[in-house]
């Protein structure tokens, strides 16, 4: 896609009158912001510092697996530190990064000045850090923080859970809040603020990907929030949804708990497809191959993903049908996403590839993101998840599709938007330090898993029999290195936000096509108000 | 920061995605009765009728045997002992049958208890018409005492050919505390809590 813009944000800048000061100094500048840039950043660094406690929590977890037995917590602690790291990283890490690339790039690939909501957008960036930190402090009420894993399922969530629960239901009312008005916002902005000339079938991929998943958010948040309601006045206000003498169905929470967790998953996925989408043409320096494909094999995504709910549910005692239509529904899903897999080879296929760190990042993406997606398949066929379910696997696969695949693409987008955002390059050393680190910490972090897993190995329990001692002590290896190499992807953003490091062109990386690349490095306060001419 | 004139199709925008929200997040309630109904239809819950079918003489196969097994557990925290007198009956569909199930109260205080019965495979519950059972209403037993509690039934012949072998599982659940606030609110409810809305 060819576009050109005629008048750039900068010369705009001086031109009209108030509206175009530069950025407010101190605290206030940040608490009452409406710019989309600013916005963007607040929600990036909240995700990295919700990924580091969450991380600090997964420390925990593979401390205490390090060897068997009972070493360093109790099995309670245990479970409230596998629970909130769930949720930490699922709704503050890679969800909220999702969102501040949204604000960060959206406008700019559009060539629409800000987002069409900017209150709303100050709102629901401000009312996230009030929902971690009511979670977050109900781990040290009496009884402990909630302990019955992310899913929350009943009855654990409603007979057996302490009072935190009341903690834990608002602060999720309070995430689900924050992200269906971030998703509201994303698509007024699409549908309302595109430059003239910025027709559906032109727009970056990013910004399609990020179209469907907020439609995907409004559609399924709500949902969370009910199951979340129903949890609460079961367990405090005597109804009785889930509970069976009262005549309710715990089978029934899963049901409703999975007909929004599926498409969360999807959720956390379809903006990473995005980011990788625009990154593998610029250092392939060739066109997106199939890049209508791409819209549809998304959507098809999007869509496919309201119907394969059940795979999490094989082992509830469902019909033979039921069991059947599931396990055929999910592995369809493996089709669209085969073509997005072959699309980005095929981009690459005789491109003129460079290295540069986005590039690495996303091309570790497809790898590890396909094993991921190829232990989905194994998990979809449903007479072999008898077996695998609720094992190690299953925690194999689920992170590679999401740290391999869901934070890698976040770092790969960091670290390819981070000079058009500061204007100087990164420091490429700390950076390729970062990768490798992480790279090879990741997978002798979560590729014993499989083995584990396969071998029998229960999820969510703080000891295991002592022939998985040798893998766990791997598993817990990497997991520390891996730890450990985020704090260099600290230090360089540290470094980056000081300003530090050479000066860029405006384009940035020699192949790199879009609006985003046209206006100068760094990007101006404000941008397009004057709208770009799109060839 | 954006001209008046995009103020306009921005509410009218926002309005439907807010639609959208509200609606979806009455769907998620929805799902709980479309739950109960789509089991009652399909079975798949595993719950059998929760009111008694009477028994009009059907036609008996007796060409065709089904093998029951009676399962019994109590749900934790509930201590009575419960225990299917017959563990498991071959029978004809069509013909009505007697089990029986013995209860004891060890507790030292009076317990009201709620039985809730799965069937396995799901299907089959669909095709077993109970005419008596303990576990439509709650069954109180006072501390120390005990009792044979009755369940007649009989299979539908309609029962899929498939299906030569279910299970039918009950769990005793304390409902004392339940069944004493039910008694003390308006007399109005005096059917059971439970008796509307078991799947
Ligand atoms: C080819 C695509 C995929 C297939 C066929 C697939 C299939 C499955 C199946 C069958 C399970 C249930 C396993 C069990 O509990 O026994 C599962 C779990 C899971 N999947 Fe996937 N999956 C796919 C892609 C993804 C993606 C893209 C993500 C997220 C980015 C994801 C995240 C998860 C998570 C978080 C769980 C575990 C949920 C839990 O129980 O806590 N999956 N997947
Ligand atoms: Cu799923």
């Amino acid at each position: 896609m060819s576009t050109a813009t005629e008048h750039v944000g900068h010369d705009a800048e001086h031109a009209h009158g108030e509206h175009h000061h530069g950025a407010p100094a101190g605290i206030k500048r940040w608490l009452f912001t409406t710019n989309h840039k600013d916005i963007g950043t607040l929600y990036l660094w909240f995700a990295f510092i919700m990924f580091l406690v969450g991380g600090a929590m997964a420390m925990v977890i593979r401390a205490e697996l390090f060897q068997p037995g009972l070493q360093i917590v109790e099995p309670n602690f245990f479970n409230q530190m596998t629970t909130v790291h769930g949720l930490i990283m699922v709704f503050g890490a890679v969800m909220p990064a999702f969102t501040g690339l949204a604000n960060w790039l959206i406008p700019m690939m559009i060539g629409a000045p800000d987002m069409a909501l900017p209150r709303m957008n100050n709102w629901s960036f401000w009312i996230l850090p009030f929902a971690f930190l009511i979670l977050l402090s109900s781990l040290f009420v009496e009884g402990g923080g909630p302990a019955f894993g992310w899913t929350f399922y009943a009855p654990l969530s409603t007979t057996y859970s302490g009072d935190s629960t009341a903690l834990f239901v608002f602060s999720v009312h309070i995430m689900g809040i924050s992200s269906i008005m971030g998703a509201i916002n994303v698509i007024v902005t699409i549908f309302n603020m595109r430059a003239p000339g910025m027709t559906w079938m032109k727009m970056p991929l990013f910004v399609w990907t990020w179209l469907i998943t907020a439609f995907l958010l409004i559609a399924v948040m709500p949902v969370l929030a009910g199951a979340v309601t129903m949890v609460l006045t079961d367990k405090f206000f005597g109804t009785h949804f889930f509970d069976a003498a009262g005549g309710g169905d715990p089978v029934m929470f899963q049901h409703i708990f999975w007909f929004f967790g599926h498409p969360e998953v999807y959720i956390m996925i379809l903006p990473a497809f995005g980011i990788i989408s625009q990154i593998i043409p610029t250092f392939a320096r060739k066109r997106l191959f199939g890049y209508a494909s791409m819209v549809y094999a998304t959507a098809s995504i999007a869509l496919l993903s309201f119907i394969v709910w059940a795979h999490h549910m094989f082992t509830t005692g469902m019909p033979l049908a039921a069991e059947m239509f599931f396990m055929f529904a999910t592995m369809l899903i493996s089709v669209p996403t085969g073509v997005k897999v072959f699309n980005w080879v095929a981009t690459m296929w005789r491109g003129s590839m460079t290295f540069e760190v986005p590039m690495l990042f996303a091309l570790a993406f497809i790898v590890l993101f396909t094993i991921g997606g190829l232990s989905g398949l194994m998990l979809a066929i449903t007479p072999v998840d008898f077996q695998y379910h609720d094992t190690y696997f299953v925690v194999a696969h689920f992170h590679y599709v999401l740290v391999t695949g869901a934070v890698f693409s976040i770092m790969a987008a960091v670290y390819y938007w981070l000079p058009k955002w500061t204007g100087r390059m990164f420091d490429i050393t700390l950076a390729k330090w970062h990768f490798w680190c992480s790279l090879i910490s990741v997978n002798v972090l979560f590729f014993p898993m499989h083995f584990v897993g396969l071998a029998g190995m229960p999820r969510r329990i703080p000891d295991y029999a002592l022939q998985f001692a040798d893998f766990n002590k791997w598993i817990s290896i990497g997991g520390f290195a891996f730890g450990l190499s985020q704090l260099i992807f600290l230090a360089l953003l540290i470094k980056a936000c000081r300003h530090q490091g050479e000066k860029v062109s405006d384009q940035v990386w020699e192949g790199a096509e879009g609006l985003e690349w046209e206006i100068p490095s760094p990007a101006p306060y404000h941008t397009f108000d004057t709208p770009p001419v799109i060839k | 920061m954006t001209q008046p004139k995009t103020t306009n199709p921005n509410n009218r925008l926002v309005l439907k995605l807010v639609g959208i929200v509200l609606g979806m997040f009455g769907f998620g309630f929805a799902l709980v009765p479309l739950y109960d109904v789509f089991c009652d239809i399909t079975g798949i819950n595993g719950k059998t009728e929760n009111t008694a079918a009477t028994y009009t003489a059907v036609d008996v196969d007796e060409s065709r045997w089904v093998t029951i097994e009676f399962l019994t557990r109590t749900n934790s925290g509930m201590p009575w002992e419960f225990e299917a007198k017959t563990k498991r009956v071959r029978v004809n569909p069509g013909a009505l049958n007697t089990v029986e199930f013995y209860v004891r109260n060890p507790a030292r205080r009076d317990i009201v208890a709620q039985a809730i019965p799965s069937v396995s495979p799901g299907t089959a519950a669909l095709y077993i018409n109970k005419t008596e059972c303990f576990c439509f209403n709650h069954q109180p037993l006072g501390a120390g005492e005990e009792a044979l509690m009755p369940m007649r039934f009989y299979i539908d012949p309609q029962l899929p050919e498939d299906i030569t072998f279910f299970t039918l599982q009950y769990t005793l659940y304390d409902v004392t505390e339940a069944a004493q606030k039910n008694a003390q609110s308006t007399v109005a409810k005096t059917t059971s809590y439970l008796t509307d809305k078991n799947g």
